[in-house]
């Protein structure tokens, strides 16, 4: 199904199971343990051996040589895989550094061998047998040292430079004039589950069992790594505790379990051990950003510059922190400016909401500033530069922007108007306590989704596409469209996902999964209803499903004799035609925070948040619900503790385990609400949605320094927030 | 893990003398902290003595008025014993700023004294460490060093001691008491228990080769009002940035351990006569000497300022 034009009315608007709250659908088998993750597939996998990864110990430089013997006659071990011996391997397209090294050494943890052994006990004792001497070389950690040589990055995403109109000549003849310099910090995706795989072969063909939000890119990159024909490569990966963008790539766990049970000769499992991910796989980059806007005295923007500095690898990607600065606020004259340094940290890549997450932390620190220097409310600031419009291109419209609803909706609600506009006012017993708030903005991109739709006897529709539920629901709101569709109960739509055997969705990521998948969903029962609707001899105009049954005039019949004895298959695509560039298609909202600030020992304890949403339809109120709690609790996370910390020395992220690398526990997260605007968005798809699951980040780390600046007067400008960076200017104790 | 022998010990003389006979012995309790270390092969005993069924886990009344917590006692049920609650209520508020639910529940009061410290570079087998490895150098020295020592460190190690419980044992005058592997019993003063880096790092404590706790004593009640602050960015489940552990009297004297700041648990008695003069005077003879890096030199500030809020609240 080609979506070229806006949707019209479709069986999706009657919204008797769409939009309902619902309880996921793998929700039992999840809380009975019945779910399976990749590591514990032993129905797939019978009696697999057990592979252990190495790390290097060092961030660059060489193997000068590696010692195997030891370990190799150490108890239980069946075959040790090191670059030497794997075979010639290639790298996936989606992957900057190599999953396996040696002799070469790209970063700190960058895998070096994989121990197979009987049990992962004796692996792991084996794993320190292996003697490896090194050649360090020099290498670049420090992404401020590293700025003045950053360049502009090679890439056919998003440009590296951005102009519009007179920016420096229309900020330097601005009234008012804002310029300052913020800085975000390297971010671990901290996920529960974490990378693991088992993988059998059989002959040439390889299955894996593994945890990936994207199979056919995973299936295609393992196959590229391999040097095995695409077909050869089956990815399994039903439930997936967690991703955040993590397990968009297929990663060391995955490639090593299948060389591992090459060179055993059965089939190997492999997870990551929690110490290793923080530096063996991807993380988001840690940024430096510098905002200027010039305004008229009433507040009106004339210039919005943002430039942005990332580091990564050789040949790796930056992160595009000022992307949302071309479109969040009107303003005639504009710049954008992106510029990659080589940094030889493990690699950067997406994690929730890339770009937007780091760049509205600092984007709406800078707009609270400009504000306040204006002398203006921030809300009414943001509001006074609404625009309906790209402000690059004036001719195109947003599909739909509800900023300012969310704006004026959130402030009444959470009680903006009792905030003091003077910092440091407001105390309550030990606690000096303010209020911030945030503009949230991400884009809402589309992917091609297909899905295969059976009917079957019995009348029960069973939904098969390569789509993944990393947590988010997906099962859930795949199945209300299905039953929607189809005029069924939820209980009768069987939901099976993530397998490169079905048909190729848009995965997971980016926050497109949710409207994407069910648009290809749609598309499905659409081909299914007419061929049911032809089976059944109906006029296939005014037929409607409902009740398990199919109606046409006076006629009707059950959905299931239609099916006849062999059941109806039915196959689609929604592929999006140029809407998008049309129009531009964003989510948008407001956040508010009240955080306490302990008087004494600069303690920041979140007390209230609230977030409003404008996001198109909202599919499953439920569990986008718990999409963008758990962003603002991500979002907290960045604002007060996350950092992955470099030892500029040795070049690697020194608190790599959850002891040291602290991401919020529930004490951190009180009171949180969610408030979905109606909205449908007619422009993103049939189902007139638009992504929820990274909204609830972009923006709530900067209304969380909002709300401590207007507790205690301290602007921190450099994430996070820690009681270190505000202590010497707290009031005095007692 | 490397292999390992397991056996459970029938006495704590005959397990003290166990260890100190055999190489590379140690002792497991809860085993919350060495079960992991050894996974990491941070720690790699090669034998290890089970002490959990030698029934040191009472909690009773000394003749003097104190009280005599068995080696055994978990976590929990300490902090939640009644008598604890009502005379020692820095112990109890201590335990509970620690940890979990889960791991207090199998954590023993003679292996809270005994975790090791929480350093990423000790916990980083790549990375010179000399309490892990002696003579290897410190890579915290220069290195990320936000939650580490600021008094009573050396060129060799700058790590702290992670206890909470630890801290309010020093400021309530804990004594423990062992068994050595001859059999004979003796009593350490909690002050002199724990020890300084200096260019022995790997030897964090008093005890000798194979000598068992067996009991931690405190004395008679002192009163006061006690207060336990532990400061952190995170708000629960996190090691002390520093922590403040006090009892102060109504007429403004106490005295206090501070957390998070040292090699072990800092008290200094000389300074605790300018507690009634208010924190500054009072933390000034605390943390007299200090060498904070440049990462964690706040803590002298965050210090100072805690101390006067707990002496606040005391005043309350």
């Amino acid at each position: 199904m080609k979506f070229d034009t806006p949707a019209t009315t479709n069986p999706i608007d009657q919204l008797k199971i769409i939009g309902k709250p619902t309880d996921r659908i793998d929700g039992p088998s999840k809380t009975a343990g019945t779910a399976p993750y990749a590591y514990e597939r032993h129905d797939i996998v019978a009696n697999p051996a057990h592979g252990y990864v190495v790390g290097s110990a060092i961030a660059k430089g060489r193997i000068a040589s590696i010692d195997l013997t030891d370990a190799k006659a150490a108890a239980g071990v069946l075959a040790i895989v090191t670059a030497e011996n794997a075979g010639k391997l290639a790298k996936g397209s989606l992957n900057t550094a190599s999953l396996l090294g040696g002799p070469e050494i790209q970063h700190y943890h960058q895998a070096i061998a994989v121990v197979v052994a009987e049990t992962f006990e004796q692996a792991r004792s084996a794993a320190e047998l292996i003697r490896v001497d090194y050649i360090r070389a020099e290498g670049a950690y420090d992404l401020a040292a590293a700025k003045n040589s950053a360049a502009k990055p090679a890439t056919d995403e998003d440009p590296p430079d951005t102009a519009v109109g007179d920016f420096a000549g229309a900020f330097a003849t601005a009234p008012v004039q804002f310029d300052a310099t913020y800085t975000t910090p390297d971010q671990a995706h901290a996920m529960m589950e974490p990378h693991a795989s088992m993988a059998a072969w059989d002959g040439d063909r390889l299955t894996v069992v593994t945890s990936n939000q994207m199979i056919a890119w995973g299936a295609r990159d393992l196959a590229t790594t391999l040097g095995l024909p695409r077909d050869r490569v089956r990815m399994i990966s039903p439930f997936i505790g967690g991703g955040f963008g993590g397990k968009l790539f297929v990663r060391a766990d995955v490639l090593l379990a299948a060389l591992g049970a090459r060179a055993a000769g059965r089939p190997v499992k492999v997870a990551l051990t929690r110490p290793l991910i923080f530096n063996n796989t991807t993380h988001r980059p840690a940024t430096i950003q510098r905002i200027r806007i010039g305004a008229t005295r009433d507040g009106r923007i004339t210039a919005i510059g943002h430039e942005g500095w990332s580091g990564d690898l050789p040949d790796g990607k930056p992160e595009t922190a000022v992307n949302q600065t071309r479109l969040l606020y009107a303003g005639a004259n504009r710049m954008t400016a992106t510029r990659l340094a080589v940094l030889d940290l493990p690699e950067g890549n997406a994690m929730r909401a890339p770009g937007e997450a780091s760049g509205m932390m600092a984007l709406e620190i800078a707009v609270d500033e400009m504000a306040e220097k204006l002398g203006l409310d921030p809300i009414e600031f943001r509001i006074l530069n609404d625009t309906q419009v790209d402000p690059e291109k004036p001719e195109r419209k947003f599909s739909h922007r509800p900023l300012v609803e969310c704006l004026r909706m959130g402030a009444d609600r959470f009680g903006w108007s009792k905030r003091s506009a003077q910092p440091g006012r407001t105390r309550d017993g030990r606690w000096l306590t303010g209020i911030g708030a945030a503009a949230a903005f991400r884009n809402n991109v589309v992917q091609k989704s297909a899905a295969r739709v059976r009917l079957d006897p019995r009348g029960v529709v069973t939904v098969e596409t390569d789509m993944t539920d990393i947590g988010t629901g997906s099962y859930t709101i795949i199945a209300q469209t299905a039953a929607e569709m189809m005029g069924l109960p939820l209980n009768k739509v069987v939901v099976r996902l993530g397998d490169s055997t079905f048909p190729v969705s848009a995965g997971s990521g980016g926050q497109w999964g949710a409207n994407s998948s069910t648009a290809g969903v749609y598309a499905a029962c659409v081909k299914l209803r007419e061929a049911v609707a032809q089976k059944l001899g109906f006029g296939s105009a005014d037929v409607v499903f409902a009740d398990g049954e199919v109606r046409s005039g006076n006629r009707s019949a059950p959905l299931a004799k239609a099916a006849g004895d062999s059941g109806i298959v039915a196959e689609d695509t929604i592929e999006f035609g140029d809407l998008d560039k049309k129009y531009q298609q964003s989510t948008f909202g407001a956040h508010f925070v009240e955080v306490g600030v302990d008087a004494a020992t600069a303690e920041v304890r979140i007390r209230r948040m609230l977030a409003v949403c404008a996001a198109g339809r909202i599919l499953n109120p439920k569990s986008a619900r718990s999409q963008v709690i758990g962003a603002m609790t991500m979002g907290a996370g960045a604002a007060l503790m996350e950092d992955l910390v470099i030892d500029e020395r040795s070049g690697f992220f020194v608190n790599h385990d959850l002891a040291g690398y602290e991401v919020p526990v529930h004490a951190d997260i009180p009171h949180q609400d969610v408030i979905f605007l109606d909205e449908v968005d007619p422009i993103s798809s049939p189902m007139k949605a638009k992504g929820v699951g990274e909204l609830g980040i972009c923006g709530v780390g900067a209304a969380i320094a909002n709300a401590i600046y207007n507790a205690t007067g301290v602007r921190v400008r450099d994430y996070p927030i820690t009681l270190d960076k505000l202590l010497d200017r707290m009031p005095a104790v007692g | 893990m490397k292999p390992f022998t397991y056996e459970r010990a029938r006495s704590p003389a005959e397990a003290a003398a166990a260890a100190a006979r055999i190489q590379g012995a140690r002792f497991i309790a809860g085993g919350t902290n060495l079960l992991d270390l050894m996974k990491l092969q941070i720690e790699t005993p090669g034998y290890l003595i089970d002490v959990n069924g030698l029934a040191l886990d009472k909690i009773e009344t000394t003749p003097e008025g104190g009280m005599r917590i068995g080696a055994l006692v978990r976590n929990t049920d300490l902090a939640a014993d009644d008598r604890v609650r009502r005379d020692y209520g820095l112990l109890s508020r201590a335990m509970l700023a620690g940890a979990s639910g889960q791991l207090r529940n199998k954590a023993t009061t003679a292996g809270n004294l005994l975790q090791r410290t929480r350093c990423p570079y000790f916990y980083d087998t790549n990375q010179p460490c000399n309490k892990r490895r002696p003579g290897s150098g410190c890579a915290a020295l220069g290195g990320f060093s936000r939650q580490h020592a600021v008094v009573g460190a050396s060129e060799a190690c700058i790590a702290t001691h992670p206890s909470d419980m630890a801290v309010a044992m020093r400021a309530l005058d804990a004594t423990v008491e062992t068994v050595r592997p001859d059999g004979s019993a003796r009593s350490i003063p909690i002050a002199e228990f724990h020890r300084l880096p200096g260019d022995t790092p790997h030897i964090e404590t008093a005890l000798a080769a194979g000598e068992l706790i067996t009991a931690v004593t405190l004395p008679k009640p002192v009163g006061g009002k006690h207060i336990y602050r532990k400061v952190r960015d995170r708000a629960s489940y996190a090691f002390a940035l520093i922590s403040v552990a006090a009892v102060i009297q109504r007429d403004g004297s106490g005295r206090v351990a501070l957390g998070g700041v040292a090699h072990k648990p800092w008290r200094v008695e000389a300074a605790e006569p300018d507690l009634p003069r208010g924190a500054k005077a009072a933390s000034a003879g605390l943390l007299a000497d200090a060498t904070p890096t440049r990462e964690n030199a706040f803590k002298l500030l965050l210090v100072e300022r805690t101390l006067g809020a707990v002496l606040t609240e005391a005043r309350a």
